[in-house]
């Protein structure tokens, strides 16, 4: 990892306040809009005691994963490409995967940091109690973050254009934002519905949060379905990713 | 002492297609050496392929003894590139770049003279996105140098730059080859290749259609000397087309351009005596760079 590259690419995220938004600030901002909602902070017996709002940190947390994997990762690398700035970084000693590497620890940085403020904002305004097995939530978290971060390289290396990166992330953000539980926690989801979207990435990291939160290890079934998709994504943008 | 820059019988396609079809060349440690050749030549994969961006199909690249493939940092470390197509990022400015550029090298130059001297001072806080042209090919050309590389290959230099800036950046490279760096130019510029190159390689589909200094080209090019006029009256055209040495003639709105040697040029002088005809505005001049070239590259149109 070359830090001059690392620094510059940071400077340049703090540049583009759409990304600053949607990823950092806008989850815990819409917890907090759902958590004004007096109905969501009361205890709910189909959710075993639990209330709405404590369900939705987790979706919170996940939702800057899926912004940076579905639509800013995908946009910023094609547009890399596209644009001849890896060709540029080629013609230097420092190889363009320096470029995709800072991009990454960037942008996955940046998701963790903005699940650690829904995390926080939800302890301190609405009372949810911070996940009660951290390990497994941190685990869970990480495999979420490489499974994100490795859907937006497939994303850009089957994108020969950043319009088409745009099209193709929003054809696969909404449902990935249905898997979370944006609109209906998973666990609040039917048995057969809950089973299929606990096999997509995001479904399967939401259920694992859920379970650490509640102060469980996350079932096995999950992390392995997270690491599958982690790895299967990432051999998939290894095999595809064009560097011009 | 061996040359800085070996490439011997060099191939490269795309889809079957042959752009490099059997390139070689030597450049010499401190000379600026031109690559000329019309669009679609092959001169951009050629020099992509020193650069090491491109893995050439066949043939042997060496840049101070390195293969730029295999050996591909060490090279980059010692050789400064000016690319076409290609950019940095939109939101960084001007100053920016160039201190992350000079962080990819051990020693790098200092990019402040580096920047007054392409005229980029008053620009180091602007973006890169809001830089006219002139001004993005004058960063190019400084993120070339700010390596402090031993050869520096330049593809377009000054594409896009007004003349005077132009002028400016020849006097920077000629600047540059005085301190020692080895120029490697691509160009469609006559007058930039005849002014800054000590020796040319014109390259057209894909080979070497001849390799000489400028001076050489002119000289060996069949039109070496033309001589234009408009004539009080016709002349006739068998004897036009007898006429020794000729290379070309050419008619338009009444004047003639002929092109040939010295030779021809006394035998029209004699022919337009013989005929009592009076050459108007008669002009007797040497070919220039130009005239090689399209010379040059139509014998192999031929």
């Amino acid at each position: 990892m070359n830090t001059a590259v690392l620094r510059t690419e940071f400077r340049l995220f703090r540049r583009e306040p759409a990304a600053v938004f949607w990823m950092f600030l806008f989850p815990t901002l819409l917890l907090a809009i759902l958590g004004a909602i007096p109905a969501f902070r009361e205890a709910d017996a189909s959710m075993g005691g639990l209330r709405p709002i404590d369900a939705y940190v987790p979706v919170a947390v996940l939702i800057a994963l899926l912004m940076c994997g579905a639509q800013s990762l995908p946009q910023v690398l094609t547009g890399y490409r596209e644009r001849g700035i890896l060709r540029r970084m080629s013609a230097t000693p420092v190889r363009p995967v320096a470029l995709l590497a800072a991009q990454m620890t960037v942008q996955g940085g940046v998701a963790l940091a903005s699940a650690l403020l829904a995390l926080l904002v939800g302890r301190l305004v609405f009372g949810v109690r911070l996940p009660e097995q951290p390990g497994g939530y941190l685990l869970a978290l990480l495999l979420a973050a490489a499974a994100s971060l490795a859907l937006g390289s497939v994303l850009s290396a089957l994108s020969r254009t950043t319009k088409i990166a745009g099209a193709i992330g929003s054809a696969v953000f909404f449902p990935m934002m249905f898997c979370a539980g944006v609109w209906l926690p998973v666990q609040n989801m039917p048995h057969t519905l809950a089973r299929v979207v606990g096999f997509t990435p995001f479904g399967a990291a939401a259920e694992a949060l859920g379970q650490a939160a509640a102060g469980h290890w996350p079932g096995s079934e999950h992390l392995g379905v997270l690491a599958l998709w982690a790895v299967l994504l990432t051999a998939g943008a290894a095999r595809w990713f064009r560097w011009e | 002492m061996p040359s800085v820059i070996e490439v011997t019988d060099l191939r490269k396609s795309y889809g079957g297609r042959p752009v490099v079809d059997g390139v070689s060349f030597a450049v010499e440690e401190g000379e600026i050496f031109g690559i000329l050749g019309p669009n679609g030549a092959g001169k951009t994969t050629t020099v992509e392929c020193v650069e090491g961006l491109r893995v050439p199909d066949g043939g042997r690249i060496r840049v101070a003894g390195l293969d730029p493939v295999a050996d591909h940092a060490e090279v980059a470390r010692s050789l400064g590139a000016q690319l076409q197509q290609s950019e940095i990022q939109a939101k960084l400015t001007v100053r920016e770049a160039l201190e992350l550029y000079a962080a990819f090298y051990p020693r790098p130059a200092d990019w402040r003279p580096l920047a007054e001297r392409l005229g980029l001072t008053d620009r180091l806080g602007t973006r890169f996105g809001k830089l006219s042209g002139g001004q993005r090919q004058r960063l190019f050309i400084a993120l070339a140098l700010i390596g402090g590389p031993r050869i520096v290959v330049l593809d377009e230099l000054t594409t896009g730059l007004d003349p005077r800036a132009r002028r400016d950046t020849w006097q920077l490279i000629e600047d540059v080859r005085a301190s020692g760096v080895t120029v490697l130019l691509v160009t469609h510029f006559m007058e930039e290749a005849q002014r800054l190159c000590d020796r040319i390689a014109v390259i057209d589909k894909g080979r070497v259609a001849a390799l000489d200094t400028p001076a050489g080209l002119i000289r060996r090019s069949a039109g070496a000397t033309v001589i234009s006029f408009t004539p009080s009256a016709p002349l006739d055209e068998r004897e036009l087309a007898a006429l020794p040495a000729l290379a070309s003639v050419g008619r338009q709105n009444g004047r003639l351009t002929l092109s040939g040697t010295d030779e021809t040029v006394d035998a029209v002088l004699t022919l337009l005596a013989r005929h009592r005809v009076t050459a108007h505005q008669l002009r007797v001049v040497d070919a220039t760079l130009d005239d090689a070239f399209l010379d040059l590259t139509m014998e192999a149109t031929a």
